[in-house]
């Protein structure tokens, strides 16, 4: 049975108001699985040999999703877990994953999510993660999510990865590689406030002929806090890849943006940008004559350029 | 409404101090449509942002329906209805369209019709841009007009267009005229312009022409129209000749 905490949690980084029916899903609440259904075409394992499940997606899959949020509601809490997905032939799905800690006391509680995903050919999934912290006492909230990409021939991935806040530190590290024609878009947004410190890091390896990828991160470094982005793609065959870091800063704020581009091959077409300013003073003014404060169109800002 | 007392502004030069503005002296009726012509670097656009709060003025006195709101900031006059499209409008990574009409309304009843309604108004496709970012895929002309949409949207005690013309097609510009019109008509606020605009300066209630940083003339479009021409004419003053 769910407590209101977690099921505030869940709510903000899943979007569930209730146990889903009809819907492949597992939710970890403290360590522990607090639910699971598989479906006829996506079942969902227990590991054997360590902390996990194994997603598996059965070839011809379409328009089904499967949720696999982390509820922490505990202070002092390690938890590390290896999620594996093994996505079918010809497949089209959604994936809503998630971490949420609500921190009660003064120690660190922290959640590892080590995600694999093995796509076959022609195999296209979204895949929806949020990241989001709350605290009651001085315990830290970390959060380090690993994710690591094999696409094969003609696949499609589109990764929407957000933290939204709360987040003390995070160490955010995804590698990918794709095979011919694959696809990859990532679109990352971060908040950092206080003395958070996120740290991201992406290498996108371009094997295959004709694959490609797009990686744009947003982020907002308010308070104190410290961003690091780091981001490399590298073209290994003809291939096209983006990427594009735009970071405003506020306060005393610090963001490093390190993007980097490799092209091993003479039909590799690589291009990098990154851009951190602070919010330029004329934005504020055009919504201050719409009647805003100040403050208000600050705001309103930041929730554009994250949403 | 709008009443101008002495207002001066000056700025910080490498040789000292520089006017911008003399005492200028100016009223703006209820339902007056101005509009403010005058050669560039006459002064007319540090007017206009000096009305709107966003310049201060070295010294003199504004009133808003007698009230001195010479003090106020940008946000207090907005609240009070003052409304202002820039001349160069500016660009927001994420914020639509659609966020922009529905911010510039303050109201949280405004349906997509209306919100698409403004931008009919200013010639564009409404369905083609209420839900695109106001980023750099707008053109200088596209934003221009989704800024006067805004002004609109907002149904203000005093509109101020800081030459609204500047980067427009001739068919938008039309469309503008009777749009300055329409408000004029219905009574619906009193409208300043900034312009160099010939067929603007014909819809004027009253003209009034700033050079060097003071008011020179200020009358009816038949008073003060064939001194502008002449002036035209004679010394390649800025004012520029549209088709009627």
């Amino acid at each position: 049975m769910m407590d209101q905490n977690e099921k505030n949690i869940l709510k903000i980084v899943a979007d569930m108001d209730e146990v889903p029916t009809g819907t492949a899903y597992n939710i970890r609440s403290n360590c522990g699985c607090s639910g699971r259904n598989s479906t006829e075409n996506i079942k969902i394992e227990n590991k054997t040999d360590k902390p996990g499940i194994d997603i598996i997606v059965k070839p011809g899959t379409k328009n089904e999703v499967v949720m696999i949020p982390v509820v922490i509601t505990e202070s002092g809490v390690e938890d590390l877990v290896y999620n594996d997905f093994f996505i079918g032939e010809d497949t089209d799905i959604t994936i809503i994953a998630g971490c949420g800690i609500h921190n009660c006391g003064d120690n660190k509680s922290q959640h590892d999510g080590i995600h694999t995903f093995y796509l076959k050919k022609n195999a296209r999934v979204k895949y929806i993660e949020k990241h989001y912290g709350e605290a009651d006492g001085r315990g830290e909230n970390v959060l380090n999510p690993v994710t690591v990409i094999n696409m094969d021939e003609d696949s499609y991935m589109e990764m929407d990865t957000v933290q939204i806040k709360g987040v003390d530190s995070t160490t955010r590290d995804t590698q990918a590689t794709l095979k011919d024609n694959a696809t990859l878009i990532v679109k990352e947004k971060l908040l950092t406030d206080g003395v958070q410190y996120a740290k991201t890091d992406f290498v996108i390896n371009l094997d295959g002929e004709n694959c490609s990828t797009h990686v744009v991160s947003r982020s907002v470094a308010k308070g104190e806090s410290k961003q690091y982005f780091v981001s490399n793609v590298i073209g290994n065959n003809k291939c096209m890849g983006h990427t594009e870091c735009d970071a405003i800063i506020m306060d005393n704020a610090i963001v490093h943006a390190k993007p980097e581009i490799v092209a091993n091959h003479i039909d590799a077409s690589l291009i990098h940008e990154a851009a951190i300013g602070k919010i330029a003073g004329e934005q504020i003014m055009k919504l201050m004559t719409l009647g805003l404060t100040e403050e208000e169109a600050q705001q309103q800002i930041v929730n554009g350029f994250l949403k | 409404m709008l009443e101008l007392k002495n207002l001066s502004f000056q700025v910080e030069t490498e040789n000292g101090k520089k006017d911008i503005l003399k005492n200028i002296n100016l009223t703006l009726n209820d339902n007056e449509l101005v509009v403010i012509t005058g050669p560039n670097g006459s002064g007319k656009s540090t007017l206009a942002k000096i009305i709107m709060g966003i310049e201060k003025q070295t010294s003199g006195q504004i009133l808003f329906n007698g009230i001195d709101i010479s003090d106020y900031s940008i946000t207090e006059r907005a609240r009070l209805g003052f409304g202002f499209a820039l001349q160069q409008p500016v660009r927001f990574k994420g914020i639509t369209v659609k966020d922009l009409i529905m911010l510039a309304s303050q109201n949280k009843e405004l349906t997509v019709d209306k919100a698409c309604a403004y931008l009919s108004e200013v010639g564009l496709c409404a369905n083609e841009y209420i839900n695109r970012e106001v980023n750099a895929s707008l053109s200088g002309g596209e934003l221009k007009r989704i800024e006067i949409a805004t002004v609109l949207a907002r149904q203000t005690a005093l509109s101020i267009f800081d030459e609204p013309e500047a980067g427009i097609d001739l068919w938008s510009f039309n469309n503008l005229i009777d749009v300055f019109q329409r408000i004029h008509d219905k009574h619906e606020g009193s409208i300043l312009i900034i312009s160099h605009q010939e067929r603007i300066l014909n819809v004027a209630d009253r003209i009034i022409v700033v050079a060097g940083g003071e008011v020179q003339s200020s009358g009816t479009h038949e008073e003060i129209m064939p001194e502008l021409m002449r002036r035209a004419d004679g010394c390649g003053c800025s004012l520029k000749r549209g088709k009627k």
